[in-house]
């Protein structure tokens, strides 16, 4: 059976792919919007680089955090229109199981690429290299949290036609512990203040947010359903 | 006993039950705001450093008090209806939220009122003060959520599927903000301990008024509820007939 259902995500996961790879705005949009946005700050407040260097990590992750919001929509609205959600969930194989693969399909498409971006952005706004490596490091375990957390969210609202501003209303909140760890991680490795703490602590709400986030999603998506 | 609680479970049942236990509570919170009011506002003696400022803590603190566990009271009935599927605990959760928010919002807005003459700011971005309105966000997002759906029940699951998730990161939230520089003051009130950081005659018109707002809470709570269950039902024989006995 255990051999069965990692099959059964396999082919989930195949399946996710194949659709990203034929959908490309779904997933490329908030890269872009990414990158827009930051951009956007030192227009607005000015090219002095030591300001910049001063609020460089806050900025990168309030957009990215933002970035992520963007793509939550999408994450099961595709398969709940066409049905393929309401299979997934008579199908034999642990639901939470299946739900985590989607997720992780999310991660990868969204996650992934902010994170091999995020030294694009370290660079216009003057971080040295360590700041930089440090960033990567709290984006690689904050961005599945991110997609996890969120997960939560775009399931609850599946099943309504305008769900994505009341997304941003219910996840937000929720973001608030990743957004704190994860900027003052960077802004304390630019004071050359010593980080492990911060980085444990995001890895820890990883290790919460990967356990419990893909039951409850499950159950929201259920309730959807109906 | 199981049978009991399934009993009062359906909604008319719980109707008249809310409606009797509802004068147990109201009387109790008029006296002990009125005792309460009257024995922190004007009884209980001046600050020596705040002067009379410091009153505002009978408002302030049951608010606060009280908007934590209004959470906990909509996330516990919130799970028993997703377990039991119970419609009378669906009514309870919903009806908490807007006490809830109005509580939280109380809390933060006598918060600022006390800050700007004491810190000389309206507003700080303290530890306290930050899981304060993130706080109120998580209501203001679970009302949200509940307004959106047309379906009365599938809003239930989904919303008590949210109210559990605030509970898991209420404590989470509140520790990822502790650590900022604090300028809110530590908890003054501590039951146990044998050594009281505030003097008897403050603390006993704060437990009075502490008390009132809770009686309070149950009221309105009540209220609520009732008027729910009269809103869900109205198309029912009882709904209508009891509108006739009106």
């Amino acid at each position: 059976m255990i051999n069965s259902s990692q099959h059964a995500l396999k082919i989930l996961l195949w399946r996710d792919f194949t659709l990203a790879a034929r959908n490309k705005s779904e997933w490329l949009n908030p890269l872009l919007f990414f990158v827009f946005a930051a951009v956007l700050f030192p227009l607005g407040i000015g090219p002095d680089t030591t300001i910049l260097k001063q609020i460089a990590p806050g900025i990168i992750w309030v957009v990215a955090l933002l970035a992520a919001l963007l793509s939550l929509d999408t994450m099961f609205r595709a398969d709940y229109e066409d049905g393929s959600l309401e299979q997934l969930t008579l199908s034999p194989y642990p639901f939470a199981l299946l739900v985590l693969g989607k997720i992780f399909v999310h991660w990868l498409l969204t996650g992934l690429p902010l994170i091999l971006l995020s030294p694009l952005l370290a660079t216009f706004f003057h971080l040295d290299v360590n700041a930089t490596l440090i960033l990567m490091q709290t984006l690689l375990f904050g961005t599945p949290v991110l997609s996890l957390v969120g997960a939560i969210g775009s399931a609850l609202t599946v099943g309504l036609k305008r769900g994505s501003m009341l997304i941003s209303l219910l996840v937000l909140p929720l973001y608030v512990p990743v957004l704190i760890f994860g900027a003052n991680a960077v802004a304390a490795a630019t004071a050359g203040l010593d980080i492990s703490g911060h980085l444990m602590l995001i890895a820890a709400l990883l290790a919460l947010a990967l356990t419990l986030a893909p039951l409850a999603t499950a159950a929201a998506l259920r309730a959807s359903i109906g | 006993m199981l049978q009991a609680i399934t009993k009062l479970a359906s909604l008319k049942n719980f109707y008249f039950f809310c409606g009797k236990l509802l004068p147990w509570f109201a009387w109790p919170t008029l006296i002990l705001m009125i005792v309460g009011l009257y024995w922190g506002l004007v009884e209980a003696p001046a600050d020596y450093q705040q002067k009379d400022s410091y009153r505002i803590i009978y408002i302030h603190v049951p608010a606060a008090w009280m908007s934590l566990f209004v959470y906990m009271v909509m996330a516990t009935s919130a799970a028993a209806s997703l377990i039991w599927k119970t419609k009378a605990s669906e009514v309870v959760a919903n009806s908490c939220a807007p006490i809830g928010a109005a509580f939280t919002f109380l809390a933060l807005a006598t918060g600022s009122l006390w800050g700007k003459p004491m810190w000389g700011t309206w507003w700080e971005w303290d530890a306290r003060l930050t899981s304060e309105l993130v706080l109120l966000f998580l209501y203001l997002g679970y009302m949200a959520l509940q307004s959106a759906f047309e379906d009365k029940r599938t809003a239930a699951r989904a919303t008590a599927i949210l109210a559990i998730v605030g509970v898991v990161n209420i404590p989470i939230i509140h520790y990822s903000v502790e650590w900022w520089f604090t300028l809110h003051q530590g908890p003054t009130v501590q039951v146990l301990q044998e050594k009281q950081a505030m003097d008897k005659s403050m603390l006993y018109p704060l437990m009075v008024m502490a008390t009132a707002f809770k009686t309070y809470f149950a009221t309105v709570l009540l209220m609520r509820s009732r008027n729910e269950i009269l809103e869900r039902e109205s198309h029912t024989k009882w709904v209508q007939e009891e509108r006739e006995h009106l």
